[in-house]
């Protein structure tokens, strides 16, 4: 994975030095609140329900053992004990002090991790397929080309004042793992008859309270121009995207109203215009990230055998291992959504356990998905059951990815200021409930989301079964939507009918599953059954 | 009747205004109604409390309780956290929360 050299150290450690006079100076009420909230937004220090969230920024969700204790010890020492991993592959801390918040940055500092960006309008922590480098169907490992630009997207003068905040995500596959195109960039890097690699690129995607999915502008960009055409795209956005209304300055707005083909123009325009401005970085630069991410050394003949003779291991491996591309390994999935917990959230032990076990097993990596729970990447088959044995014994052992008890989940009203109801109680009644009644695996392949408020961190718009927390009248009221995908088969999920309360929502889910249940053929997911049948079946079963 | 609250400069905790001082108890709250602006902005100005506002509240069984959802949510800590919440040897004095 990437180190920083000697000018990534030297900007993250300045940051942290110029953080430390800011916080110094708020604290002896030499800057106003309204004067110091856009420079502790800027490293990523939220002002939130309870106290400051400080939320830290994982670069493509990649991190190594060091890096995971290193967050683990900042949440015994500065936090609670614990942390919460989010839907844009971060990790986030809910009880900082601001007398502290200069100190976890140097310690951040000093494991080549920081928090500039994660907030502000600006360009975001780039994210990208948590398989990367793994999966046995990518075209090149997407990270180099993430980790490009994030060094061309980290402190960029002209970007760091956008009318928005900016999201970009990288992936190198057909399968799409990253919500590649609800992103305000999506990139995919592909490879065309010739064998050259480029990249596609999505623009104008996003969720929130305007859900949009990006349209391609461009299906083959050359790898040796990327940057270029990802500045033209942010310079184009950048000079007539909305700065007079909040709620319409996301590129998706600009594309949606442009047209996308007009957009592209002016992309092309502004492209050509800076073809010989050089802001391209050398092809060196490149050629040098790409050797931090060579393959570890993976072993020839590693045996492809499992033992599944204990059903439990079985079904975790069933459940939780992918497909590698290497003989005799897998990627394991750690869910951190055991049934009734907290989706996303895991203890400075767990955090621990994790680092030891990437370190045993993983080539001491460890990725964070977008879904919120966390893959050891490379692990040889042959040691997937002392791995499950020892995740099983900290309670990290759910075999559930991809089912109604993965659930993706907002801190919502417990924890964030924007929200207008809570996500986390629904999320643990649900997997309570399906716990209960055994369909779980009966019901295979179910996404389900939710958000407390129209924000849509919880992904609720791209839920096959999606759940929007909204205040009605002082009281949380929760809506339904069904047929969303943030997949390569991207769709938006679309609202049943009215609402229901907290209790309601719980039966409405499992309302919808029967459904399903009733009409599903061989071989259809719930999203299948969806497409194939529309609403109006479950809307009878929900409203009569 | 109307509370003024906020969060402690230095460690963002939740704080309610008492008429002579600054409590992470919601009981101890002051109805600040007709003074909440003039409080609030010389507090802030001490650096006393962070980012303060006033919010709509009722007396029940004697004590001010914040009439929003998200204010009474504020009030405790995280409903899904109990051991976090300001009283956790006492889960039950958060029923009046949700």
């Amino acid at each position: 994975m990437y180190k920083y050299d000697q000018y990534d150290q030297a900007m993250v450690d300045a940051r942290v030095e110029e953080f430390r006079d800011q916080a110094r100076r708020r604290l002896e009420g030499k800057l106003t609140e309204d004067q110091f909230k856009p420079l502790r937004l800027m490293n990523g220090l939220y002002l939130q329900l309870h106290a400051y969230m400080l939320r830290v920024a994982i670069p493509y969700g990649t991190l190594d053992s060091r890096q995971m204790h290193a967050l683990a010890d900042i949440a015994d020492k500065y936090d609670r004990g614990y942390g919460h991993f989010t839907t844009r592959q971060n990790i986030q801390y809910n009880w900082i002090k601001l007398e502290d918040a200069a100190d976890i940055l140097a310690d951040l500092s000093k494991v080549e991790m920081h928090a500039i960006q994660t907030s502000g309008n600006c360009i975001r922590n780039i994210s990208s397929d948590h398989f990367a480098g793994a999966a046995a169907d990518e075209v090149v490992d997407p990270r180099p080309y993430a980790e490009l630009l994030r060094q061309w997207s980290s402190f960029h003068p002209e970007f760091s004042y956008l009318p928005r905040k900016f999201k970009i995500a990288v992936i190198a596959s057909d399968t799409d793992r990253a919500a590649m195109r609800l992103h305000d960039i999506g990139i995919q890097i592909v490879q065309n008859d010739a064998g050259d690699l480029g990249a596609a690129f999505y623009v104008g995607g996003g969720m929130g309270r305007t859900p949009m999915i990006a349209p391609c502008i461009n299906a083959f960009v050359p790898l040796d121009r990327l940057v270029t055409y990802a500045e033209a795209c942010l310079r184009v956005y950048n000079r007539y995207g909305r700065r007079d209304n909040k709620y319409k300055a996301r590129i998706k707005i600009l594309v949606h109203e442009l047209g996308a083909e007009e957009y592209a123009r002016q992309v092309e325009e502004e492209f050509a215009h800076m073809l010989d401005q050089g802001v391209e970085p050398p092809f060196a630069e490149l050629e040098r990230i790409r050797t931090f991410f060579e393959d570890p050394l993976f072993e020839a003949d590693a045996s492809s055998d499992i033992d599944r003779s204990d059903p439990d291991f079985a079904l975790w491996v069933d459940r939780n291992t992918v497909a590698h591309k290497a003989d005799g390994y897998a990627s394991a999935v750690i869910s951190l959504k055991p049934v009734g917990g907290i989706p996303g959230d895991a203890t400075a032990e767990q955090m621990r356990l994790m680092a030891d076990l990437a370190k045993d097993y993983s080539f001491d990596e460890l990725r964070v998905m977008h879904t919120q729970n966390i893959v050891l990447p490379h692990v040889r088959k042959a040691d997937l059951h002392a791995l499950w044995t020892a995740l099983d014994e900290a309670g990290l052992g759910a075999p559930n990815l991809d089912t109604v008890e993965d659930i993706i989940a907002c801190p919502g009203l417990d924890y964030c200021s924007l929200a207008n109801a809570r996500s986390i109680p629904v999320a643990q009644r649900i997997s309570e409930r399906f716990a209960k009644t055994g369909k779980t695996e009966t019901l295979g392949q179910l996404k389900l989301k939710i958000s407390g408020c129209i924000n849509a961190c919880g992904h609720h718009h791209a839920g096959h079964i999606g759940i929007l927390g909204v205040d009605r009248k002082g009281v949380e009221n929760y809506q339904l939507l069904l047929g969303g995908s943030e997949a390569e088969d991207v769709s938006l999920a679309k609202i049943t009918g009215p609402g229901f309360d907290e209790h309601g929502i719980v039966d409405a889910v499992e309302t919808v599953t029967t459904v399903y249940e009733r009409e599903r053929e061989d071989g259809e997911r719930f999203l299948d059954t969806y497409r194939r049948i529309g609403m109006n079946p479950f809307k009878e079963a929900l409203y009569g | 009747m109307r509370l003024l609250t906020g969060n402690d400069l230095k460690t963002g905790v939740v704080t309610w205004w008492t008429g002579s001082d600054w409590s992470i108890h919601v009981e101890d709250a002051a109805d600040v109604t007709g003074s909440e602006d003039e409080t609030a902005r010389r507090e802030e100005a001490a650096r006393r409390v962070n980012a303060p506002y006033a919010i709509d509240a009722e007396m029940q069984d004697g004590v001010p309780r914040p009439t929003h959802i998200k204010e009474r949510v504020r009030t405790l800590g995280p409903t899904v956290r109990p051991d976090l919440t300001l009283k956790p040897a006492e889960p039950d004095l958060g029923n009046w929360v949700i």
